[in-house]
């Protein structure tokens, strides 16, 4: 942890900040934290499509929209990669969730 | 993974079919095995697949297949030592003509001279496994409990962590660009990263499986076809406890114990013209989404309110019958074949056993034999009547 200079309580300098944001939920659709994420990047799940197929990060209802840009961060922070470089995985359709029933043909027609 | 230039078998393929090959030949001994994967594990037909496997087929041979699989799936997540994601409840295949009954009891008599002990259901019974299920218009139904479905990616990669630990060396985004042979024989095989030389090549690149076999001047028909599949927001399990498939119309439906329904069907159930031959090229289409979201909620009338939250697509690996290509090509010695026939999930870990055990071994307890290609030059096709 680094020194702080600052006049703020005491026992704010003394906070792990890495250990704390273990805990921070980074998919809040399949509820995977930052921990897991960490986990697995150096295990060689260094792409977020890896990491989607892997921990269900970014199939939920927001399809990624939420996890995305920060586990692509955490892949550059642990590899040195740029977040340029990774593979950020493929968005797909529909935009948003949508009731089945609004998408079915005639009614739900067999043919 | 550092790149080696010399290995005893290299892999190619980082699927299901691929990845228990290489697997399957580091833990009976081989040291050096390198696998190949073009894009990233379970990027291809196993990450994008309906996740489930089952027995109840309409031919022998792959009867036989399918209940070795169960056998191993049944052990995978203790042998692995990954958690798989398996349940077992069964396929309730649904009837909708009097042919498609005649179609089961046939299907029934085979499975159950070989051990596997499916039943026809009554509708009651059927509406009990199934509670929501829309029995308008169907005309039987049977089922085997032990069928079942696991989540394919955590099988796919449960099987990379097991064969790193064996000392497999997995290489990502690396593509084959051709092959070094002598007269009749592999010599080695070249990459986008560089050459690595070996006498051993298993080609388990499923739908891009005849492309590779073609650099190496091998002609294998095995071809793409592009077939589309949507996923549901995950809802309270229950809503679909059995894996419901029907032939005519085509379609299939689960319920992951995770919550999500996936749907799909084969791709003339909602194309105007005929898929192409050899389509490579992913994508997802709205005459999908509208065609199997009806049907959906026709066969399933409580999935009205639930919402799609993805549609995409994958690669079925075509062959002439739709049945296995596996063996060594008889003009190219060390040249394997391991490709399902589209069942690459369902038949991966035993497939790869089986043709690891052939390679190191030399004998396997499967009729591996009855799955090379060369049938196809003799006339002989295997023949399946519970394939869609």
């Amino acid at each position: 942890m680094s020194e702080c200079n600052c006049s703020c309580d005491e026992n704010f300098k003394e906070l792990d900040f890495e250990k704390m944001e273990d805990d921070i939920i980074v998919c809040r659709c399949e509820e995977i934290t930052m921990k897991e994420i960490r986990e697995w990047i150096p295990k060689g799940y260094d792409t977020f499509d890896e990491l989607k197929r892997l921990l269900r990060v970014g199939m939920g209802p927001c399809q990624g929209r939420g996890c995305r840009d920060i586990i692509l961060r955490e892949i550059s922070k642990m590899t040195g990669v740029p977040v340029c470089d990774i593979p950020s995985g493929t968005i797909r359709p529909p935009v948003k969730p949508i009731k089945s029933s609004l998408t079915a043909s005639k009614g739900g027609e067999y043919e | 993974m550092s790149w080696q230039k010399t290995a005893d078998a290299v892999v190619i393929g980082g699927g299901m079919m691929g990845m228990a090959t290489a697997y399957y030949l580091a833990k009976l001994g081989m040291k050096d095995v390198v696998l190949l994967e073009k894009n990233t594990v379970a990027s291809g037909a196993t990450g994008r697949c309906a996740a489930a496997f089952r027995s109840t087929w309409g031919g022998e041979l792959n009867i036989i297949l399918g209940k070795a699989c169960i056998d191993k799936y049944e052990k995978l997540s203790e042998e692995l030592g990954m958690d798989i994601g398996l349940y077992q409840n069964g396929y309730l295949f649904i009837a909708y003509s009097d042919e498609q009954v005649e179609n089961f009891k046939k299907c029934i008599k085979l499975q159950n001279s070989l051990g596997v002990p499916s039943r026809m259901l009554s509708h009651d019974e059927a509406k009990e496994l199934c509670p929501g299920i829309n029995l308008n218009g169907t005309k039987g139904f049977y089922w085997h409990k032990r069928d079942g479905h696991a989540d394919p990616m955590l099988t796919n990669f449960a099987h990379q962590e097991a064969a790193k630990r064996e000392g497999v060396n997995i290489q990502k985004f690396t593509d084959v660009t051709g092959f070094k042979m002598t007269e009749g024989a592999v010599k080695g095989v070249c990459t986008n990263k560089g050459d690595i030389d070996t006498n051993i090549v298993i080609n388990a690149a499923g739908a891009w499986a005849g492309r590779v076999a073609a650099l190496a001047g091998l002609s294998i028909p095995v071809h793409g076809e592009r077939h589309e599949i949507l996923a549901t927001e995950p809802v309270e399990f229950g809503v679909c406890p059995t894996f419901l498939m029907s032939y005519d119309p085509d379609f299939y439906m689960q319920q992951r114990p995770h919550g999500s329904i996936i749907a799909g069907c084969g791709p003339s159930r909602y194309r105007k013209e005929a898929a192409p031959f050899n389509d490579y090229e992913m994508g997802d289409c709205w005459n999908f989404l509208e065609h199997m979201t009806g049907v959906m909620n026709k066969v399933l009338p409580r999935t009205k309110g639930i919402r799609v939250v993805r549609q995409w697509s994958g690669m079925y690996d075509i062959t002439p019958d739709m049945q296995p290509v596996i063996g060594e090509a008889e003009e190219m010695k060390g040249f394997w074949m391991n490709v399902s026939g589209s069942r690459g999930f369902m038949f991966g870990p035993v497939a790869g056993e089986m043709v690891a055990e052939q390679i190191i071994l030399g004998k396997t307890s499967l009729p591996i034999e009855k799955f090379h290609w060369s049938r196809y030059a003799r006339g002989e096709f295997l023949v399946d009547t519970a394939i869609a």
